[in-house]
């Protein structure tokens, strides 16, 4: 057994047993759902409904119905497309990157962090699949044999790129998610009563058993794809950014990108986690395994990542100023001080000052505290997607074609339907399936549960 | 050695409540001479393997041989379309040659890559397994998914009381008989050893 050192924090609190830790897990799916539970649920189910109305005109109309124009030829659409994606990574992040960093407070959390992420990706793929403003004919994105005399997409574009990475990055996301939910199912399966239950979770389980053959293949595969989904996930996040980067656009056309886009994504990805941790937390009285200290890890990785993020807002101005190119100066100087500088300023205070909050210890155990600034990150991060796009299409090489952008009720209802389904999605995930990865959880229950911790302390002392 | 006579053997379940009973029961076990078939865990043991006798598995070179076919795949599929079938020149950068175009060529080379590794391993893992939709529980007892630890065990008469001895004596909070299966005569003989 691992001996783990008598300061670090236990992770598991309370005395806990392996069968304690099923139970928890498994009380909200065999127990009653919260009254607020159903409310968030009819919310979330609601504006996802809106969300599908707005849908449905967009293509019925075209992507005029937008607040689009000349300039500003993708209204909202990349904005929150890149949000969105932003927000998936962290879920790769936390059961991807810490599993290769043998990072054991990952385990509480990679369960919903990697739920988030898939259900993110949706989101995003809504976006990015209607802003070709034609999506019936979004095949032609794909490599197929066609009748155009066979015409190739073109490879040499970041565009084809994100159509493979995205793609890529979904697809790998679910199969990574699953083959780790499968255990679970199995556990639940063995453990609940109701028939309907009993089959539901038969078939999801996929007839695990947790012989010592399949959880030898089930630790390699988990760790060869660790190994790929590392590098996939900042791959995918670069790839966005060349979107941009590689465009001779002023204000796009900076090679600092793909860093500082991949740092954003985990930071706004870690504040979403939080915010949804926090209430699956509460409703699902979770207290003991998502303690304050994983909290406090991850607002630690907010620092890091916000202050990334500052760094690069801060390099971006020095570059264009050393630079010398003054359409380059001017794309900064009007996103600082032009007709939207309010957003600019807004990005600036959510992801560059509020971050540096969690240097205070105080601040970064607060659960309250906590849940604020998680949500002031995802909203500085939106607006940070905002504020690269929209001002700097709304004042472009030619002054003739200068305007501004006001969303129309459609841009706004498609984004708020994404959040609602993403909500929908993520209610109905934790009610039915099991939040936290408890076998995996079991294995650190005796180096890291606080009562195991005490016993061996104790132990040791005699 | 060994005759070709049909032999019965009897099915019996050690069932522990943690590992470290478990691994050391495993230990005793096959250094007397017992072939452990299988342990049910709710969660993965460390070091079980060497243990009980269970090959490295060897998913991870699968996963690189699916990984290198996604990358020709990509590469194959590029330069065909973008250099054999139909050269385009894009913003004055023509495809003359598929080396000439390598640098934009990478994203989706290592897209496809990660692609045909991590399907290819995920779908031979499911196989292999046989982990899928509508399969049956393939733990001998419920319990094993939850909180218990089960040695699995396939044994001649001599063997099942040796067996149980040790189990006892390691900590076995359970020893259940599972009832006995005739093997034929014809697949004794590999058993003689």
């Amino acid at each position: 057994m691992h001996a783990e050192s008598e300061i670090r924090l236990p992770l598991i609190l309370g005395n806990k047993s392996y069968r304690q830790i099923s139970d928890d897990i498994i009380a909200p799916i065999e127990g009653k759902a919260a009254k607020g539970w159903y409310t968030l649920l009819i919310l979330c189910a609601l504006s996802f409904l809106w969300g599908i109305g707005c849908l449905a005109y967009t293509i019925g109309v075209g992507i005029g119905a937008w607040g689009s124009n000349n300039g500003v030829d993708w209204a909202w659409d990349i904005t929150n497309f890149v949000w969105w994606i932003g927000i998936g990574h962290a879920g790769t992040l936390i059961s991807a990157v810490l599993l290769l960093f043998r990072q054991k407070w990952r385990m509480a959390i990679n369960r919903s962090a990697e739920a988030m992420t898939i259900f993110a990706v949706l989101c995003a793929a809504i976006f990015v699949t209607l802003h070709t403003g034609r999506p019936w004919l979004d095949y032609m994105l794909f490599p197929l044999p066609n009748q155009f005399g066979s015409l190739w997409p073109n490879f040499n574009s970041p565009l084809l790129w994100d159509v493979f990475a995205v793609s890529t990055y979904a697809t790998v996301s679910i199969v990574f998610w699953y083959i780790g939910l499968i255990p679970d199912f199995g556990m639940i399966r063995d453990r609940v009563i109701k028939p309907w239950q009993k089959k539901m979770y038969s078939t999801l389980s996929f007839g695990w058993g947790g012989s010592a053959r399949h959880w030898s293949r089930f630790e390699e595969v988990s760790l060869v794809l660790a190994g790929l989904s590392t590098p996939l996930v900042f791959s995918v996040h670069s790839i966005v950014s060349f979107d941009f980067a590689t465009s001779v656009v002023p204000g796009w056309h900076t090679t600092i990108f793909p860093p500082y886009f991949v740092s954003g994504a985990v930071f706004s990805g870690f504040a979403m986690v939080l915010t949804l941790m926090l209430v699956v937390r509460k409703i699902y009285k979770l207290e003991h395994y998502l303690t304050i200290k994983h909290i406090e890890y991850m607002n630690i990785v907010i620092i890091v990542t916000g202050s990334i993020v500052g760094v690069a807002y801060l390099t971006e101005l020095f570059i264009a100023w050393y630079s010398g190119v003054e359409w380059e100066q001017y794309a900064f100087l009007n996103r600082a001080t032009g007709p939207l500088a309010w957003s600019y300023w807004a990005m600036m205070t959510c992801n560059v000052i509020s971050p540096q909050l969690f240097w205070f210890k105080k601040i970064r155990t607060s659960i309250f505290a906590t849940f604020i600034l998680s949500i002031v990150v995802n909203i500085g991060m939106w607006f940070e997607r905002f504020v690269i796009i929209v001002p700097t299409l709304c004042r472009t090489y030619l002054p003739s074609t200068w305007n501004t952008y006001t969303p129309s009720f459609i841009d706004i209802g498609i984004f708020v339907g994404t959040i609602g389904m993403f909500g929908t999605f993520f209610l109905l995930f934790s009610r039915y399936f099991p939040v936290i990865a408890q076998a995996e959880l079991k294995t650190i229950l005796k180096s890291s549960g606080e009562q195991q911790k005490k016993d061996a302390a104790q132990h040791a002392h005699h | 050695m060994g005759s070709a006579v049909a032999k019965t053997k009897h099915i019996l379940h050690g069932v522990f409540n943690d590992e470290v009973p478990l691994l050391e029961a495993c230990k005793k076990l096959r250094a007397s001479g017992i072939r452990i078939k299988e342990v049910y865990s709710p969660m993965p043991i460390h070091g079980i393997d060497g243990v009980i006798g269970v090959p490295r598995t060897r998913i991870a070179i699968c996963a690189f041989i699916y990984g290198i076919t996604g990358t020709s795949l990509a590469t194959l599929m590029m330069w065909y379309m973008m250099v054999h079938d139909w050269p385009n020149d894009i913003g004055g950068k023509p495809n003359w040659a598929y080396y000439f175009n390598i640098p934009a060529f990478i994203p989706i080379t290592f897209e496809s890559t990660v692609f045909c590794a991590a399907h290819g391993m995920a779908l031979t893992y499911f196989l292999r397994c046989w982990l899928v939709p509508g399969a049956k529980a393939k733990n001998p007892d419920p319990r094993t998914t939850d909180d218990k630890f089960l040695v699995y065990l396939e044994l001649t008469q001599e063997q099942a009381t040796k067996a149980e001895e040790i189990l006892k004596a390691n900590g076995a909070e359970e020893i259940n008989h599972k009832g006995s299966f005739v093997v034929p005569a014809a697949y004794t003989l590999e058993e003689a050893h």
